[in-house]
């Protein structure tokens, strides 16, 4: 009934008013989407999937009269852009810890729990509290407890954190960082994560984020980069870029199996059926530069790409889903990886770090930071960020910095002290690592007592401090591609390059736990308890004594000599 | 024709008086061993998503994660059989408020709507005069008061009058208010607003307790009352006809070992007469119109600059990532500003010269 009702409104729309019909004459922006899978194996037998999804749309969402039509462009995210006049927004969750050693470095780097940080435009006049209201909107978004970012955790980076994408002024005080390490990822992060891609999860690579198999995973991390790119070579127009990132790391032994095969469904659970039909590309790469005779792939593909990536170059077999040919007969990609030996050393990660607290008890303590230069001959500068929080009173004069035993004096100090319960320590140090050493950065520190009421519910777990983030260019073994405008595969063109010698790096160390003095919360009711009990017998029995008269009674009665009395009473005589 | 005889049935669309529905689920416990409470409000989360409550009209607080914890030996799942049979994680669950986000106040906060003005959608309870709110509450609870993430508790008197501020702001049409605690008939003891009806799994003096630990994951798994009422509702459907006095009924004394108890005397309508789904699903109306609508003229185009006709302005580039020798050379921040030294003598020297004009020269002698 409802349809006849509105084909009956079409029919007298069409006679009546032949002037609205829609004009198709001016072109919408361009948007366009990406995605592809890279899938590397690792010495350890551990295997890593890094997804992209990439969404590009030519169009200005600063402009006065607002953007209304979204098509590829997640409407949420283009909102928040606009509202809150962002430059460049990277955000990202993550469980689990980046180990740089046995799995060398990622593509897309995060640190454990959540991480957000902000380029504002030129044009926001307060910038603390458009990023406080950005905070709540986010923790909307994406069901995370991102309102705990506040001024006690943000930093502003007087150095690190350079705008990823288009920009010629960087003036640090738009921007802010913040990080939550406790903060927990699971399916309710994943969940909106998913929505904001154009086919959601129903089709193409997104099919295969399942939560179950994702979150049973050494490491795993979701991101969010949206930032201004080049349009082309001329590079004379920007366009809106929006990356969304999934990295997993997958354990040989938790899957709990014997010898070492993969396939996309051990793994996932789920095989590849189709591509996104609204992607004009959708790609899986396999990374088989360390010895190609070690492993097998099936089914066998002869399409093979090489990229030159964090620093090395790299060859891959290509999967291209938008052929039908790739599926097979079977209609579905079910990638199996099989080894037949195990022989191969990793190429050594040129830089990693560490970082621990030393001391005892809990009034002190110490923070060691170590880093790692392995290059047998070069040495390269790194930008050291620390962001302390206001609880732990950083001793800056025990601040030292060594390398080969002896003192090496950063060129760029930067420090913020703190301020109680307002904003915490930052420390901004650019230290040259000379080659084939362990630069140890330790600093002093005193634990302070909060009051009562900060405590968290569960205090003895003790309290986060971030990651550390060191940001450096490390010189790379081959030519890096300058060339910003050759279509490269995703994986390779996330941070911009500038020389070809060296490339761009962030790493982040651990986060630490430390226990602060913790009282002890049953206390208010013990004294409270103990102090009646002494208040009660105390001056209870001192009154008693002082105010009581003491009668003697006579001891009750048997049964014999009750009924006697009652008798008696009933004959009018005195009782016994 | 057709068309009459769907105008007339119209009118029964409009008889429970309700448009829209909410539901607040709450677990209030933290820790590991309190695996249970969080399947709890899942299953109830579960079933209230199955009859048709959509994600915004749910706001979901659990204040600990089970399904990704370290100790979980099956991540991202949440079980309420043993055997792991039926997960009431999902793969589509949105949490609102989780961690140390629950809280009393927090929680009193998005029943009343006094929010900060910067808190997104998904966090407030956005209900009219028309809504019927179902509030489910587990965890671990007393005589009269019910612990917040072990540290802190809300009492019967604070809620009794966070619905009584609800009904003077309009902010329900009914309230099913569902509560799985030990004593938790202590806590609907003191309402005193109209049109709330209220179910607790024990009564005053009495424990609520767990149903089946799972060996393999080692915790006991739902409540008692919880997973009875769980399966209760895994046989109601969008449209089916079972009452309230069925879910009465949920859990007898043989099989929950507590006595639940419910309180209708608030509540203005007959308890036979009051659907399941009023509360648990959410029933859309649907107002069927014969007119026909003009639709408006589609938004004309603005015309676009063409990019390439005008002279652009400058080539735009990416930024040095680790600039080395800017950074170095990067000037220090500006400090505050200091009067310069000599302004503290100037200004003495001024005082005296205007005090020595004043007074006369014959003054000095006492200065020196």
């Amino acid at each position: 009934i409802l349809s006849a009702t509105v084909d009956a409104a079409a029919d007298t729309q069409g006679t009546s008013a032949p002037e609205t019909v829609v004009p198709s004459s001016v072109p919408q922006p361009k948007d366009d989407f990406q995605e592809e899978l890279v899938i590397r194996p690792l010495h350890s037998g551990d295997i890593y999937a890094s997804f992209q999804f990439r969404t590009l749309w030519d169009t200005d969402f600063m402009r006065e009269n607002k953007v209304s039509h979204y098509r590829l462009f997640p409407k949420s995210l283009g909102q928040v852009i606009s509202k809150f006049s962002v430059r460049e927004l990277h955000i990202s969750f993550t469980q689990g810890y980046w180990r740089t050693m046995q799995w060398g470095q990622p593509f897309i780097p995060s640190p454990p729990g959540a991480e957000l940080w902000v380029w504002f435009q030129d044009s926001v006049t307060d910038v603390d509290a458009t990023w406080k209201e950005l905070t709540n909107v986010l923790s909307g978004i994406f069901c995370a407890s991102l309102n705990f970012i506040d001024s006690t955790n943000t930093v502003q980076p007087s150095a690190s954190f350079k705008p990823l994408g288009i920009g010629n002024v960087t003036d640090h005080s738009f921007l802010r960082y913040a990080t939550l390490p406790r903060e927990i990822v699971c399916t309710e992060n994943l969940t909106p994560w998913k929505k904001l891609l154009p086919c959601g999860s129903k089709a193409g690579l997104a099919v295969l984020l399942k939560s179950e198999k994702l979150f049973h995973s050494s490491f795993h991390s979701q991101a969010v980069h949206i930032r201004s790119v080049c349009q082309d070579w001329q590079c004379k127009t920007t366009s809106w870029e929006l990356r969304q990132t999934v990295n997993s790391v997958f354990d040989l032994h938790n899957s709990g199996q014997a010898k070492r095969e993969w396939s996309l469904f051990k793994m996932f659970s789920r095989t590849l059926t189709e591509a996104c039909p609204l992607a004009s590309s959708s790609k899986l790469y396999i990374d088989i530069t360390d010895n190609p005779q070690q492993f097998e792939l099936s089914p066998a593909t002869s399409l093979l790409s090489q990229a030159v990536v964090l620093g090395d170059r790299r060859t891959f077999s290509v999967y291209d889903l938008t052929q039908e040919t790739t599926f097979g007969s079977v209609r579905s990609l079910n990638l199996l990886i099989r080894w037949k030996s195990n022989e191969g050393e990793m190429l050594r990660p040129l830089l990693h770090a560490e970082r621990y607290v030393a001391g005892y008890g809990l009034q002190t303590g110490e923070i060691h930071t170590l880093m790692y230069n392995n290059h047998p001959y070069r040495s390269f500068p790194v930008l050291l960020l620390d962001s302390v929080p206001w609880y732990l009173r950083l001793y800056i004069h025990t601040l030292s910095v060594t390398s080969k035993g002896k003192d090496n004096k950063p060129s760029y100090i930067h420090y913020e002290p703190s301020k109680d319960r307002v904003k915490p320590h930052l420390l901004e140090m650019l230290i040259q690592l000379p080659p084939n050493s362990v630069t140890e950065v330790t600093v002093q520190f005193e634990r302070a007592l909060l009051k009562w009421t900060e405590y968290p519910p569960d205090p003895n777990h003790g309290f986060y401090v971030g990651s550390s983030v060191i940001s450096s260019l490390v010189p790379s073994t081959v030519a890096m591609d300058t060339n910003s405008t050759r279509e490269r595969p995703l994986f390779s063109s996330f941070f911009p390059c500038k020389e070809e010698s060296s490339y761009f790096v962030r790493i982040y160390t651990e986060p630490l736990l430390v226990n602060l003095p913790t009282p002890d919360f049953s206390m208010p009711y013990n004294v409270i308890c103990l102090t009646c009990t002494v208040v009660a017998v105390g001056y209870g029995s001192l009154y008693n004594l002082l105010t009581r008269s003491f009668q003697i009674e006579e001891p009750n009665p048997g049964l014999a000599k009750r009924i006697a009395n009652v008798i008696r009473k009933m004959r009018g005589v005195p009782p016994l | 024709c057709a068309l009459h005889v769907i105008c007339c049935n119209a009118g029964q669309f409009f008889s429970s008086g309700h448009t829209n529905n909410w539901a607040v689920l709450v677990c209030t416990s933290r820790f590991w061993f309190n695996y249970r409470h969080v399947a709890n409000t899942l299953s109830v989360y579960r079933s209230v998503k199955r009859l048709g409550i959509p994600d915004s009209h749910i706001v979901l607080m659990l204040a600990d994660d089970m399904a990704c914890n370290h100790r979980n030996p099956k991540p991202a799942t949440v079980f309420s059989h043993k055997n792991m049979e039926l997960n009431v994680y999902g793969d589509d669950v949105e949490v609102d408020y989780r961690g140390y986000e629950v809280t009393v106040e927090n929680f009193l906060r998005v029943l009343t709507g006094r929010l900060p003005p910067s808190t997104p959608r998904s966090k407030r309870l956005l209900s009219d005069d028309r809504s019927n709110i179902l509030i489910y509450l587990t965890g671990h609870g007393g005589n009269g008061f019910l612990k917040f993430q072990d540290s802190e508790e809300i009492s019967n008197v604070e809620l009794a009058d966070a619905f009584e501020q609800m009904w003077q702001k309009r902010r329900y049409n009914e309230l099913l208010f569902i509560i799985d605690t030990c004593q938790g008939a202590s806590m609907y003891e003191r309402f005193y607003s109209p049109n709330i009806m209220a179910l607790a799994s024990s009564q005053v003096g009495e424990d609520s307790l767990s149903h089946q630990p799972d060996l393999a994951i080692g915790v006991h798994l739902m409540d008692r009352y919880t997973f009875y009422m769980l399966e209760f509702l895994e046989d109601i459907h969008p449209a089916s006809k079972t009452n309230m006095n069925d879910l009465f009924k949920v859990c007898p004394k043989s099989q929950c070992v507590s006595t639940p108890g419910h309180r209708t005397d608030l509540f203005l309508r007959d308890p036979g007469s009051v659907l399941i789904t009023d509360f648990f699903g959410s029933v859309r109306k649907v107002e069927l119109t014969m007119d026909a609508i003009n639709l408006t003229d589609p938004i004309k185009q603005m015309e676009e600059n063409p990019v390439n006709g005008e002279e652009q302005k400058e080539v735009y580039s990416y930024a040095d990532q680790l600039p080395v020798s800017e950074i170095i050379h990067q000037k220090p921040k500006q400090k505050d500003w200091h009067p310069p030294d000599g302004f503290i003598l100037g200004l003495w020297t001024l005082i005296l010269l205007v005090f020595f004009k004043t007074y006369g020269i014959k003054h000095l002698k006492h200065i020196f």
